[in-house]
C-alpha cells in the first residue's frame, strides 16, 4: 500500500501553501502533519482524500493517479474530517448504520460493540444533538473499530475526547499499525503510539522552500 | 438498489425528525390560496378563471423555497464529504434526496391541491388534470430546483441565486402545468399538455442526475 505525492503545489488566497512538496505514505506508517493554524493542514488532506481539486502536482495511489482509481481507493480509505459527519437527528446508531451503507468497509466489528468500545453504550437512543460534543465525536470516531480500510486519513481526531479517549485512540491506532495499516493525521496534541514512531511533516517548512 | 431505499429511508427519517420542513410549503402553498381571494377579489366567476395560474404559481413557488435545504444540512455537518469520500454512487444518492424533496413537497401540494382548487371554485372536471399535472409538473421542478442548491450549497446565501439560476428553468414546467388545468376546467382533452409534462420530466430525470452530481463535487472540490 503506497499513497504518493509529487510535487504539490497549492495556494490559496494568494498564498503559497505548499510548492514542489512530496510524501510518500507506505503501509505501517503513522504520519503527524504539523504547522500553525492556516498552515494547510486540512488543505492538504483534503486534497489527499480527492475533496479538492485546488491544487497542481500528482497523487498517485499504488502507483496509479488518483482520478483513475477513484473507487478502489475510496473502498481502501477512511476519512474522518473536522466535520465527522454526524447528523444531530439521528440517534448514534442509526449515524453508524447509514456510515456503514456508505462505507462497506465498515465491518469488522458490529455497531453495539462499536459503541461500547467509544463508551457510548446506554446513548444508542438518544439523539445525537443531545450528547456534548465529546461524545458526538465519539459517534464519529466510532467508524474506526468498525473499519477495515488499510489507510486512514484523520483531521484533527482528538478533538474535545478526554484523556482517557485520546489514550484509546492512540491505542487503536497502534493495533491499527500493527495490522499493517497506515494512519494520516493532523493533530496538536504531542501523539505517544505505543511501539511506534510517529513520522512528523511540518507544514511551516514546507512553505519556505 | 437496495442502497437507493436505504439512502431514501434514511432522507425520510431524517424530514420525519424535522418536521418543519414538511409544514413549510404546505403551508405556504395554503396561506397564498387563502390570502389572494381576500387581496383581490372573491368574486367566484373571476377567482374560477386565474385558479390553474394562481394554484400552479403557489405550487412552483412552495417548491423553489423548500430546494435551498436539498444539500444543506449534510454539507454543513461534513455528511456530503462522506458521500464524496464514499465508493458508492453519487447518482444514487442525488436521486433519493431529490425523490424525498419531491414526496415533501410536490407530492403532499398535489395532494391537498383539490381542496385549494374548491376556495378558488375550479370546476370540478379541472381537479383530475390540477391533480395529474402537479403530480408529473412537480417532479422536474425538484430535479431542477436541486440543480441550483447543488450549485450554490457552499455559498453562505445562495437562496436568491438559485432562483435566479432555477427560474427560467421552471416557466416550461409553469406554462403547460397551468395549460393543463385552464384546458381541463374547460372540458378540453388535456393528454397534449400531459404528454409534454411527461416528455419533460423523462428529459429531466435522465440530465438532470448527472449535472447535480457535477455540481456538488464543483461546489466541494473547488
Amino acid at each position: 500500500m503506497t499513497l504518493e505525492v509529487k510535487n504539490l503545489f497549492c495556494e490559496r488566497d494568494e498564498r503559497i501553501l505548499f510548492a514542489n512538496f512530496s510524501l510518500q505514505i507506505n503501509a505501517a506508517e503513522v504520519v503527524q502533519i504539523i504547522g500553525q493554524n492556516g498552515s494547510g493542514k486540512t488543505t492538504l488532506l483534503r486534497i489527499l482524500c480527492g475533496l479538492s481539486d485546488a491544487y497542481t502536482g500528482d497523487i498517485l495511489w499504488q502507483g496509479k493517479a488518483l482520478d483513475e482509481v477513484r473507487d478502489e481507493y475510496y473502498r481502501a480509505m477512511l476519512y474522518v474530517g473536522h466535520l465527522a459527519g454526524v447528523k444531530g437527528a439521528l440517534t448514534p446508531e442509526e449515524n453508524l448504520r447509514w456510515m456503514m451503507q456508505l462505507d462497506k468497509g465498515l465491518n469488522k466489528c458490529s455497531i453495539k460493540e462499536a459503541l461500547q468500545q467509544v463508551g457510548l453504550f446506554g446513548f444508542e437512543d438518544v439523539p445525537c444533538h443531545s450528547l456534548s460534543a465529546g461524545q458526538q465525536r465519539r459517534v464519529g470516531l466510532a467508524r474506526l473499530y468498525l473499519s477495515s480500510a488499510p489507510l486512514w486519513i484523520l483531521d484533527e481526531p482528538f478533538t474535545a475526547l478526554d484523556k482517557k479517549g485520546v489514550r484509546e485512540k492512540e491505542a487503536l491506532i497502534a493495533n491499527h499499525v500493527h495490522e499493517g495499516g497506515s494512519v494520516i493525521l493532523t493533530t496538536h496534541h504531542d501523539l505517544a503510539i505505543p511501539g511506534k514512531t510517529v513520522r512528523p511533516i511540518n507544514l511551516d517548512e514546507v512553505a519556505v522552500t | 438498489m437496495s442502497f437507493l431505499l436505504s439512502a431514501l429511508k434514511r432522507d425520510l427519517l431524517l424530514v420525519f425528525r424535522h418536521r418543519n420542513d414538511i409544514i413549510n410549503p404546505l403551508a405556504f402553498f395554503l396561506m397564498v390560496a387563502v390570502l389572494f381571494p381576500l387581496g383581490v377579489s372573491p368574486d367566484p366567476t373571476f377567482l374560477s378563471e386565474v385558479a390553474p395560474g394562481v394554484i400552479w404559481v403557489a405550487a412552483l413557488l412552495a417548491c423553489l423555497l423548500s430546494v435551498d435545504g436539498i444539500f444543506r444540512t449534510d454539507y454543513e455537518d461534513g455528511s456530503l464529504e462522506q458521500m464524496l469520500v464514499s465508493p458508492e454512487s453519487l447518482l444514487t444518492l442525488v436521486l433519493a434526496k431529490v425523490l424525498t424533496h419531491w414526496l415533501v413537497s410536490g407530492f403532499c401540494l398535489a395532494i391537498i391541491s383539490p381542496l385549494v382548487a374548491m376556495m378558488f371554485f375550479l370546476p370540478e372536471q379541472g381537479y383530475f388534470a390540477l391533480i395529474v399535472s402537479l403530480l408529473l409538473g412537480t417532479p422536474t421542478l425538484s430535479l431542477m430546483g436541486a440543480i441550483g442548491a447543488a450549485l450554490t450549497v457552499a455559498l453562505r446565501k445562495g437562496g436568491v441565486l438559485i432562483s435566479l439560476l432555477v427560474l427560467p428553468l421552471y416557466i416550461p414546467v409553469l406554462i403547460f402545468g397551468a395549460g393543463t388545468v385552464q384546458a381541463g376546467a374547460m372540458g378540453l382533452p388535456i393528454q397534449g399538455y400531459l404528454a409534454l409534462l411527461a416528455a419533460i420530466l423523462v428529459l429531466s430525470l435522465m440530465l438532470a442526475p448527472f449535472a447535480i452530481a457535477a455540481a456538488l463535487k464543483i461546489s466541494i472540490r473547488s
